[in-house]
C-alpha cells in the first residue's frame, strides 16, 4: 500500500468542521468515489471532526490518498489532545453519549467506512483513523 | 386561520447556524400562528447526527406549538447514509418534494378535524 498524496487541516472551531467536510467531499470526488460513497465519507468526517472539536478540545484532520494494486482509497485521521476516552466499549455503544449529541458519532461513522481504528489514552488524547476504498 | 412556513436550507450549515434556525423557526411558528412547517433540504449534500437531531428537535418543538413539520427533498444518497448512520428520524414526517409535502400537511391537518378551508392556496 502506498500513499500518493496527503495533507493536514486544523480542527479548532465549528467552521473547521464545515471546511473539513468540504475538503473530504472534494478529495472523494477527485478519486472518483460514487455519490453515495462520497456522502458516507463526508458524513463520517463530520461526526469525527465534531468529536475532535467538541470533546477533544480541537485537533487535526490528516488525509491520505492510498493506492493498493488497482484499488484506491481515502484515509482520514482525526487526532486530538483532549481528555481521552476512559471506557472504550461504552463509547462504542450505539446511543451512548457523554455530551449533548445522539451518541451516534463513533458507532455511526464506523458503519460508514470500510476500516475504522480508534486509539485513546486518558489524559493524552484520541486518534480515530477511517478508510474507505473505491 | 393558519399558514404554512417553508424553510429552504441552502448552505452547508455550521452547528451554531443550525441552532439559530431552530430558534428562528419556533419564533416564526408562534408569530405567524403557522399550522404547518415544510423544511426543504434538497440542497443539503449531507445530514449528520447533529443536523438530524436539529431536524428532529424542530419537529418536536413545532408539535408542542401545535404545528406539523414535514421534511422534504432529501437526496437519496443522504437518505442511504442517514439510515446507515443509525438515524431514522422517528416522528418526523417526510415527503419527496415541496408539492407532496404540502399535500401531506393538508391531509394530516384535515385528519385531526381542522376546518377544511383554512389553508390559503
Amino acid at each position: 500500500m502506498t500513499t500518493s498524496s496527503s495533507g493536514e487541516l486544523p480542527l479548532l472551531t465549528e467552521h473547521d468542521i464545515v471546511l473539513g467536510r468540504q475538503s473530504v467531499r472534494r478529495l472523494a470526488q477527485e478519486q472518483g468515489f460514487s455519490l453515495v460513497d462520497q456522502t458516507k465519507l463526508v458524513t463520517a468526517a463530520s461526526e469525527l471532526a465534531r468529536n475532535a472539536v467538541v470533546y477533544g478540545g480541537g485537533g487535526t484532520l490528516k488525509w491520505e490518498i492510498l493506492t493498493e494494486g488497482i484499488k484506491r482509497g481515502l484515509r482520514l485521521t482525526f487526532s486530538d489532545s483532549g481528555p481521552g476516552i476512559a471506557d472504550m466499549s461504552l463509547a462504542m455503544t450505539d446511543g451512548w453519549t457523554s455530551g449533548s449529541g445522539m451518541g451516534l458519532g463513533l458507532t455511526g461513522s464506523r458503519r460508514l467506512v470500510n476500516e475504522f481504528d480508534i486509539e485513546s489514552t486518558v489524559g493524552v488524547g484520541t486518534r480515530v483513523t477511517v478508510t474507505r476504498w473505491k | 386561520m393558519g399558514e404554512f412556513l417553508l424553510v429552504t436550507i441552502q448552505v452547508d450549515m455550521h452547528d451554531q447556524l443550525a441552532l439559530r434556525l431552530q430558534d428562528d423557526l419556533t419564533s416564526a411558528i408562534e408569530k405567524k400562528s403557522a399550522k404547518g412547517v415544510l423544511i426543504d433540504i434538497s440542497a443539503l449534500e449531507m445530514v449528520d447526527s447533529f443536523i438530524g437531531r436539529m431536524i428532529a428537535d424542530i419537529s418536536g418543538m413545532a408539535r408542542i406549538l401545535d404545528a406539523k413539520t414535514v421534511l422534504v427533498g432529501m437526496q437519496p444518497a443522504v437518505a442511504i447514509t442517514l439510515v446507515e448512520l443509525g438515524l431514522s428520524l422517528p416522528g418526523v414526517l417526510t415527503a419527496l418534494n415541496v408539492e407532496r409535502g404540502m399535500q401531506l400537511l393538508r391531509r394530516v391537518l384535515n385528519d385531526v378535524g381542522s376546518d377544511d378551508h383554512f389553508i390559503q392556496r
